[in-house]
This record gives C-alpha cells, sequence and structure tokens, in this order.
C-alpha cells in the first residue's frame, strides 16, 4: 500500500492512490501519516530541523473507506516497528469511531488528538467551540482537498456521471470553509470554484498548521531528550 | 445492464420477467423504468404490498447487498433508493388504501450537531418498504425532539443516526436520559451510522447496532417477532 520515493515528495494524486514511504533507516521517530498531510509535515519537519524524524504516508484515500484505515495503520506499524525507537501516528480519529485509538493503544504508539484534520488544522478546542455555536452545516476543505476535490469529492459521490445527486449529499450543508494552511491565492480561487459547483456560500479561513504543528513538535521534542 | 435496456418493452415482458427487470432497472437506478413497471404491475392487479416487496425492496434487497460487499458505491445506492423512491410514491396512498400488513412502528432522526442524513433515509425507505410505519424526524435533533416524538407517536422502535466522530455520543444522552425517566424499555434502540461499530452499541446500552439499511431491517423485525412472541406466550 506504501510506495517508495526516498528523494522528493510524490504528486497529490501518488499521495492519493498510494502514499509515500521516504523512510530513512537513521532516522529515531517514525511518522506514519495520512497521505493528505504529507505536504505540511515536510514544511514543518523542514521548517524546525526535525532531522531525527522521518515519514511515511498512507494512500489519502483511506478516508474514503474509514472502516479501512484501523487495519492500514497497524499493519504499517508492524511493518516498521523495528527499524525505529519509535513510533507515531498522524491521524486523528478521522472516522474509526475510536477503533484507531484503540488499536494505538494497543500497539503502544501514539496518535493524533481530535475527531479529524478539519478540527486539529483549526485547533481542536476552537473548532469544538464553532461546532457548540452552531457552525454544523460547513463543508470544510484543506489545501489537500482543494488541490484533489474531483479526486476526493466530485468523483467518489457520482456527480461526475450523476450531477442530480448534488442535491441529496449536499443539501443539508450550507457553505464551503476553505481551512487554509499556506496562503495560495490560486487555492483560494479553485476552492471558492468548488463552492460553486456544489452550490454552497464560501468562507476563506487561514488556519495555518494549527494543533499539528504543537502535537508535532512536542513529540519531536520529547523524542530529542 | 443499461445498454440492452433500449430494447426492452416493459409492458411485453411477462410478470416474473418484469419483475427481474425492476431489479436491473433498480440497480441501474432507473427511475422512470420503476414508476413505468410498478404501473404496469398495478394494471396486471397485483397488490400493492406485493409489488412493493417482491419487486422494490426484492431489488433493493441487491443493491444493499452489493453496497456491502463493496461492489457498488454510496452514488449508486443514492439512485437506486431515488428510483424506489419514485415506486414508493405510487404505491404508499394505495398501501394505505388496502390495509397493507403493519409490522411496527419507528421513530428515527440523526443526532443533534449532525446534518447527514444519507444512511437514515436510506434506513427510513426501507423500513417503510418492510411495512413498518416511520416517522422521520430529520436531522440535528436535541433529545427534546425524541422524547416528545416518542410521547405522541408511540414507536416500537427508536433509531438513532450519526455520521460523525464528534456527534455519535449524543446517542447516550438521549438513551440515558430515556433511562431517567424510567422509560428505556417500552422501546427498542437501533443506532448506526459510518462511525459506529456493535461495541459503541453495547456501550451506549443501545438494543443494537446495525450497520447498513438492510441490517436495519433485519434486527427491527427480529426484534418485533420477539415483542409478539412475548405476547403471546406471556
Amino acid at each position: 500500500m506504501e510506495q517508495r520515493c526516498a528523494l522528493m515528495l510524490p504528486n497529490d494524486e501518488i499521495l492519493t492512490e498510494a502514499g509515500f514511504d521516504s523512510t530513512e533507516k537513521s532516522a529515531r521517530l517514525l511518522l506514519i501519516a495520512c497521505g493528505a498531510l504529507a505536504h505540511e509535515i515536510l514544511a514543518l519537519k523542514r521548517a524546525n530541523g526535525w532531522d531525527h524524524m522521518t515519514l511515511t504516508c498512507l494512500p489519502a484515500k483511506l478516508h474514503l473507506y474509514p472502516d479501512k484505515i484501523t487495519q492500514a495503520v497497524a499493519e504499517a506499524v508492524e511493518k516498521h516497528r523495528k527499524d525505529f525507537d519509535e513510533i507515531f501516528i498522524v491521524y486523528a480519529d478521522c472516522g474509526t469511531g475510536g477503533l484507531l485509538q484503540a488499536k494505538c493503544d494497543e500497539l503502544g504508539v501514539k496518535m493524533v488528538e481530535g475527531p479529524h484534520c478539519y478540527s486539529f488544522f483549526e485547533g481542536n478546542d476552537a473548532f469544538a467551540s464553532r461546532a457548540d455555536s452552531g457552525e454544523i452545516t460547513a463543508f470544510y476543505l484543506t489545501d489537500f482537498l482543494v488541490k484533489q476535490f474531483d479526486a476526493f469529492v466530485w468523483k467518489p459521490m457520482g456527480l461526475d456521471r450523476h450531477p442530480e445527486l448534488r442535491d441529496m449529499i449536499f443539501g443539508n450543508y450550507t457553505k464551503l470553509v476553505y481551512q487554509a494552511q499556506t496562503n495560495d491565492p490560486k487555492l483560494i480561487e479553485k476552492a471558492r470554484e468548488c463552492a460553486a459547483r456544489l452550490d454552497l456560500d464560501f468562507e476563506y479561513r487561514f488556519t495555518g498548521y494549527g494543533d499539528l504543528a504543537t502535537t508535532l513538535g512536542a513529540q519531536a521534542a520529547s523524542d530529542a531528550t | 445492464m443499461s445498454d440492452e435496456e433500449d430494447d426492452i418493452i416493459l409492458s411485453e415482458l411477462d410478470d416474473e420477467e418484469l419483475v427481474q427487470q425492476m431489479f436491473d432497472d433498480l440497480y441501474d437506478g432507473l427511475k422512470e423504468e420503476i414508476e413505468e413497471a410498478v404501473n404496469i404491475l398495478l394494471e396486471r392487479k397485483w397488490e400493492p404490498y406485493r409489488i412493493l416487496t417482491e419487486a422494490l425492496v426484492g431489488g433493493m434487497t441487491i443493491v444493499g447487498k452489493d453496497f456491502r460487499d463493496g461492489i457498488l458505491f454510496v452514488p449508486e445506492v443514492l439512485l437506486a433508493a431515488n428510483a424506489m423512491k419514485g415506486g414508493m410514491f405510487i404505491l404508499k396512498p394505495l398501501l394505505a388504501e388496502t390495509g397493507a400488513p403493519r409490522v411496527g412502528k419507528m421513530v428515527i432522526g440523526t443526532v443533534k450537531g449532525d446534518i447527514h442524513d444519507i444512511g437514515k433515509n436510506l434506513v427510513s425507505m426501507m423500513m417503510e418498504g418492510a411495512g413498518f410505519e416511520v416517522v422521520d424526524l430529520g436531522i440535528n435533533n436535541p433529545v427534546e425532539n425524541y422524547l416528545e416524538a416518542l410521547e405522541t407517536e408511540k414507536p416500537d422502535i427508536l433509531g438513532m443516526s450519526a455520521l460523525l466522530t464528534t456527534t455519535m455520543p449524543y446517542m447516550k444522552v438521549v438513551i440515558d436520559t430515556l433511562v431517567e425517566q424510567g422509560k428505556r424499555d417500552d422501546y427498542v434502540v437501533l443506532v448506526g451510522g459510518a462511525p459506529l461499530n456493535e461495541e459503541f452499541g453495547k456501550a451506549i446500552g443501545a438494543d443494537a447496532y446495525c450497520r447498513d439499511a438492510a441490517v436495519a431491517v433485519e434486527t427491527a423485525k427480529d426484534f418485533m417477532s420477539r415483542k409478539h412472541n412475548q405476547g403471546a406466550t406471556g
């Protein structure tokens, strides 16, 4: 399921379909992550000089079948654990209904807190607070999902073949919130187009890396000591 | 399947062929063909309940099985459901007139904070197809909505749905409230939704977790039959 590509980050199609493995055996800490987070994790790694950390990504499209995530993560842990001092799972619950957390506990590895990446990018507390104050009709996209909108949303939901399904699927949503990790005018424009295609209002919300940065920072620090 | 559709004249098929064709048309999500076939069977004096169970529910059961097996995906199931809905729309008033058997009554709704209703709508439709009266509370239901509906509708079954990890714990709020009010044993509580699992269903005190619409129907029928048996022996 993972794809080896040691030198550079592959394109988003490969991150979606096949995943990515850049593991350097010299590193002590392995991050097993969702392919949708590869860009952000490597950006944080570069910016912070976390050279003792390396990354393998599972295909981002596992998110279309959340019941497969737990097993895929478990297999990756078993495959790599002999080569690293520590493994950290860069998935939140991601629709596994607590099963991923239970599996991580069983395997003795830690994972990111929170229900999903929309929450930890915004900050779990801030996201929960928005939900409590009534933001329940928002459909969220991150940088990766804006870039991969057709592969992740439009085609899997059948809207390329059956546009009449749009209102059955998205009729209860009122707005598309683009949670931006980077400031990219082209992505903002594309996200706005995505909202129009779904017939939703558009909101741009810069989140940066949110809790992902603090979580990985804490993990990097604890592993370095 | 659909390449052959152009040449098929539904009214020229005999009953058995027509029902088989309806299975195919449901599978392909062809609403107009389903509506036409339902009308043909009505003209041939089929009882509405027989059309519902043998043709529509029969066809949707195949769709449900292939969804469970990973052969069909959400878009195809939605199209099939939409086609079945077309047939149901014709049959519903006739079912009421002809006194079709009623298996039981269900109140169903998506829990507070959650606006996802695809799964819930499928369950509602399949339950109706199986002879249940269904009162659908829609989305984003606080505990008060459930309590009020249980009081006024007096169903046999309460169904709750959630798609989000963050909203599924609210099912326990509803069940705990029923326990506090001494009403929990008055209803069979069924729960479902993508992130749920059997363990969660047990942990929150539901009677059963239903992984999909077909399982929900079978589970509901099973509970109703146990209830009737208890009534007969008690």
